[in-house]
């Protein structure tokens, strides 16, 4: 068995809101093993962007376990978690907002290098930036350019450059692509792919686009608010979605061929608040198949098939 | 979706008609040339689908067709006929009529364009009476019909924009829009701040509301799903002009222009995951300095020497596709995109 | 490594040398110069900062600008002295302009103490909310609550009328501006994602603050200590025309006006002059902050 880079279990991340805890992460387990992806799927809401904030502990979480390559981050001090953030970076939505206005892509990245120790030296400095730019596919003339002199895909790249400096065996791609054009989109998808071959990285791959992540992950959790849904192999995730959350998922995404009839399974009703959330199946309010049992206790996370969990209540009868 | 009738077109079937549009915005240092040179004529009772990338001019040409482009903006125009009315030669006042009544617009972000200190039925109202005259109780009482309509109950007609969700509040602006009955809705990308489920669900009911009404609808979006969804026609629109125009079966399975094909190559397949994606190379052109020829010339694949020095004629290459590609002087010429099933061109 | 160097003469260059990155101030001073409201108002604090600073080249204290000379006293403006005498005989002219120096380098001095006093607490304020900023802003709103000449008096009154008194009398009475100010910018840039991004790199937050945060805050900032200064020459004017500023016999504007005051009816070219200069300063400034304002708003820039 393939060696785990990453297992979360149980975490747990509530926000404190004047009309009561708001549960963002609700108990969520997985692992990720060296070298894969792990998509995860939600909505807007659903806690995905939480989670993976918490794993960097970039918002601390309320309780759970995180252990990176066997070791329990939750337990390291400011000094040590510094360290074992070279191993672990992030890769943001917004190309616009996360990159320092003021500084030129030379500075944000040797910045990066020389506050981690991780180069020294103006040469060897200014080389790490060059190969960086170039690993990225970012050409040597734009390395004095500011972030608003340049498109968002660009910008991406920088951010993606940003991450790699680090020289990180895990990445968290928080949306990286959906702020940005088809055509782009599909060359920052390219980029990603290749990097994950040549540096052996392990992926996070946060999305709300079924089809990107369809492409990109090996393996596929669907979030609805603050809990994993369903979990499973991307082939068998789509072949054979068995949580109605992830059916009307799939159903609605939009598919760009001359189709006669479109077979669409379209939910009533929207996400329910993530305040204080009763102890009942939290999608059953949106699902055509609720039955009495789902208003009862919230399901549990359930091995259907090799691999393959699922949390529904009525998993039997349907 | 039925075949249209494509041979007779009376007069009275046009909703819309725009010829040769252009849109410049002089600024000091350079001139940005937004729309250079487009034609639409929308039938009445279809959808038509202007997709592209950020940047092609696709919202700009939507405000064009209100007369709404805002300073420095210069808008040239050979013809502009909204339901038989020539929109060139409104005043003011005929404008704010027309706007609303024969041709509304929705925006797309649902969070900015709703009034966060009055109710929803209220703003509903404002735009009924607006355009009819009718009393406050009954204009509100219309304003509730209106909301049953989109989908939310009639009772939170009371209630103000925060208290609503972003799919709840996009029903409601398209509630305002359709108020008044327009003949021809302008949807600039409705859902792009939407979730995938409450995006289905909204395209689903302006599906309904468009075809109970026998509305005339232009869809701008960049997502060739929602056009397969939504759209009998489509136009692809690349740095101002429209580079391939036709039904939705010729643009989709009988493919002509390369840039439509660049489009499709860039999705991720739903069908076959291991496919590698096949993006297109290279950036939109900067529209204050576009190349003399072609404007994809340098990112497409089939570029020759003339495509770069010579503008693209439009071409029809059926009855009711158009493509605008020098490439196909050379009548043997072809994409690699694979024709599909269907028999059409 | 196989990367292409530069090679000139033995010496290798640093690719990034080669790539001249625009510079921000240029691109402000471009945007600045449209405005010609601004550009007046630049024209004048140049002028007036250069003859505060060759004012002691231009003209001897003991003798021009304090010394007494009753034979020539109250002497209307005239080809020799051009804005006139006073009562003790000296020119208006001559210490109008030597008073430059006063009210620049107070204005200067004082808004200085209060942003820098005010940029420290807003930053802490906007980047750790909870108690620190309760406290940080409830203080401020207690001390924005008194008014600023009240709290002026008092402080000058307290430590006795000095010019470094005056300067920290000014500066404290302008802290809750800048605080304010600060806090609200630190709070919109706090939340962008490269802040995150910065943090995920295990970047120090003292860092993060005062190299990605506190730059990303200064147009406001820039903004409001021109702005600030012109309010500040209007107090040390105030405060010295109570007697407590300057000491006598500095030519101080505002004292000056105070010294003029009895004779507004027989002589008033005593006033006229010094709250010309006072008036033209504070409109400089004002024309450049406004200016600024705008040339600084990357909503503008394209």
């Amino acid at each position: 068995m393939a060696e785990n880079i990453l297992e979360v279990r149980n975490l747990k991340k509530y926000f404190k809101t004047p009309r009561g805890m708001l549960h963002a992460v609700d108990d969520v387990s997985f692992t990720i093993e060296k070298g894969h992806t792990l998509g995860i799927v939600g909505e807007s809401g659903c806690g995905k962007t939480t989670t993976g904030r918490c794993i960097l502990r970039l918002v601390e979480p309320t309780s759970g376990e995180i252990f990176f390559e066997g070791k329990d981050i939750m337990k390291l001090n400011r000094s040590e978690m510094k360290h074992l953030r070279k191993d672990m970076q992030i890769i943001f939505q917004d190309p616009f907002s996360s990159l320092d206005p003021r500084y030129t892509i030379n500075q944000t990245l040797s910045e990066t290098l020389r506050i981690n120790k991780i180069r020294s030296g103006k040469k060897a400095i200014e080389d790490r930036v060059l190969e960086l730019m170039e690993t990225v596919g970012l050409a040597e003339r734009l390395i004095n350019t500011y972030p608003h002199e340049l498109d968002g895909g660009r910008r991406q790249r920088i951010g993606i450059a940003r991450a790699l400096a680090m020289e990180p065996k895990f990445i968290v791609c928080d949306e990286p692509v959906s702020a940005l054009d088809v055509s782009i989109q599909a060359q920052i998808l390219n980029l990603l792919e290749d990097l994950q071959e040549k540096l052996g990285l392990s992926y996070i791959f946060i999305t709300h686009d079924l089809a990107v992540v369809n492409h990109f992950a090996d393996e596929i959790a669907v979030m609805y608010l603050g809990q994993i849904v369903e979990k499973a192999p991307t082939a068998e995730l789509f072949e054979n979605p068995l949580h109605p959350y992830t059916q009307a998922l799939l159903s609605a995404i939009p598919i760009p061929e001359v189709l006669d009839e479109r077979p669409q399974t379209i939910l009533s009703g929207e996400i329910s608040s993530p305040i204080e959330p009763k102890d009942e199946c939290r999608f059953s309010k949106r699902c055509r198949f609720s039955g009495d049992r789902c208003k009862e206790c919230g399901p549990k996370l359930v091995e259907v098939k090799p691999g393959h969990f699922v949390a529904c209540g009525r998993l039997g009868e349907l | 979706m039925e075949e249209k009738k494509k041979n007779e077109m009376p007069q009275d079937e046009i909703a819309l008609e725009l010829k040769n549009l252009r849109v410049k915005f002089v600024l000091e240092q350079e001139t940005v040339h937004a729309v250079n040179g487009i034609d639409i004529t929308l039938k009445k009772g279809h959808t038509l689908g202007l997709a592209g990338e950020t940047g092609a001019g696709k919202t700009t040409t939507a405000l064009s067709l209100l007369r709404l482009v805002p300073h420095p903006g210069k808008v040239e125009c050979d013809k502009l006929e909204v339901a038989g009315k020539d929109v060139l030669s409104m005043s003011a006042k005929e404008l704010q009529k027309f706007r609303g009544s024969d041709l509304a617009m929705i925006f797309q972000d649902p969070m900015t364009s709703l009034n966060p200190v009055f109710t929803v039925g209220q703003q509903i109202a404002d735009t009924i009476m607006l355009h009819n005259p009718t009393t406050k109780e009954d204009a509100f009482k219309q304003a509730e019909k209106m909301l049953e309509l989109v989908g939310i109950p009639a009772a939170r007609a009371v209630e103000y924009p925060h208290q609503f969700s972003g799919g709840m509040k996009q029903r409601v602006v398209i509630a305002i829009a359709l108020a008044c009955n327009p003949g021809v809705l302008i949807a600039d990308e409705p859902t792009t701040a939407l979730d995938v489920t409450i995006q289905a669900q909204v395209l689903a009911m302006m599906k309904k509301l468009r075809d109970e009404r026998g509305m005339s609808m232009i869809m701008i979006t960049h997502d060739l799903g929602i056009i397969a969804d939504v759209c009998d026609e489509v136009a692809i629109m690349y740095a101002g002009r429209i580079v391939e125009y036709g039904t939705l079966r010729d643009v989709f399975n009988h493919t002509k222009h390369p840039y439509t094909e660049g489009l499709f190559n860039s999705l991720p397949n739903i069908r076959n995951r291991d496919e590698r994606l096949k993006p297109i190379p290279g950036l939109m052109p900067d529209p204050s300095k576009l190349p003399k020829g072609c404007a994809f010339a340098p990112r497409c694949q089939y570029a020759t020497e003339a495509c770069r020095n010579k503008k693209p004629q439009e071409r029809m290459v059926s009855d009711t596709h158009m493509v605008a590609c020098t490439a196909y002087d050379d009548p043997a010429f072809r994409i690699n995109r694979p024709e599909k099933g269907g028999n059409n061109g | 490594m196989s990367r292409k160097k530069e090679v000139r003469g033995s010496e290798e260059l640093l690719v990034s040398k080669k790539y001249v990155r625009q510079s921000q101030i240029r691109i402000i001073l471009h945007n600045l110069r449209k405005n010609k409201g601004a550009m007046i108002g630049l024209a004048i604090i140049v002028l007036l900062v250069l003859v505060s600073c060759f004012a002691d080249v231009l003209f001897d204290y003991d003798t021009e600008i304090a010394g007494l000379d009753i034979s020539q006293k109250l002497i209307r403006p005239c080809k020799e002295h051009i804005f006139g005498t006073d009562d003790l005989g000296r020119d208006i002219f001559k210490r109008v302009l030597y008073g430059a120096r006063y009210s620049l380098g107070v204005g200067f001095a004082a808004t200085m103490i209060g942003m820098v006093i005010g940029v420290i607490f807003g930053a802490i304020a906007g980047y750790y909310c909870g108690l620190a900023e309760d406290i940080i802003m409830r203080l401020n709103d207690v001390l924005s609550a008194v008014p600023s000449i009240l709290m002026g008096i008092v402080i000058v009154s307290a430590l006795g009328a000095s010019t470094f008194n005056l300067m920290l009398a000014i500066g404290i009475t302008s802290v809750p501006q800048f605080v304010r100010i600060t806090r609200a910018a630190v709070l919109s840039v706090r939340n962008q994602e490269y802040v995150e991004a910065l943090k995920a790199t295990g970047m120090s937050e003292a860092r993060i603050i005062a190299f990605h945060v506190i730059p990303n805050c200064m147009s406001p900032i820039i903004v409001q200590i021109t702005l600030r200064i012109a309010s500040a020459i209007i107090a040390t004017s105030s405060l010295s025309f109570l007697g407590l500023g300057v000491p006598v016999p500095a030519p101080e504007w505002g004292s000056m006006l105070n010294l003029g005051r009895s004779y507004v009816r027989t002589a008033s070219y005593l006033t006229i002059f010094p709250g010309i200069a006072i008036l033209i300063t504070v409109l400089a400034f004002n024309l450049l902050g406004d200016g600024l304002r705008d040339a600084l708003d990357p909503k503008l820039r394209k």
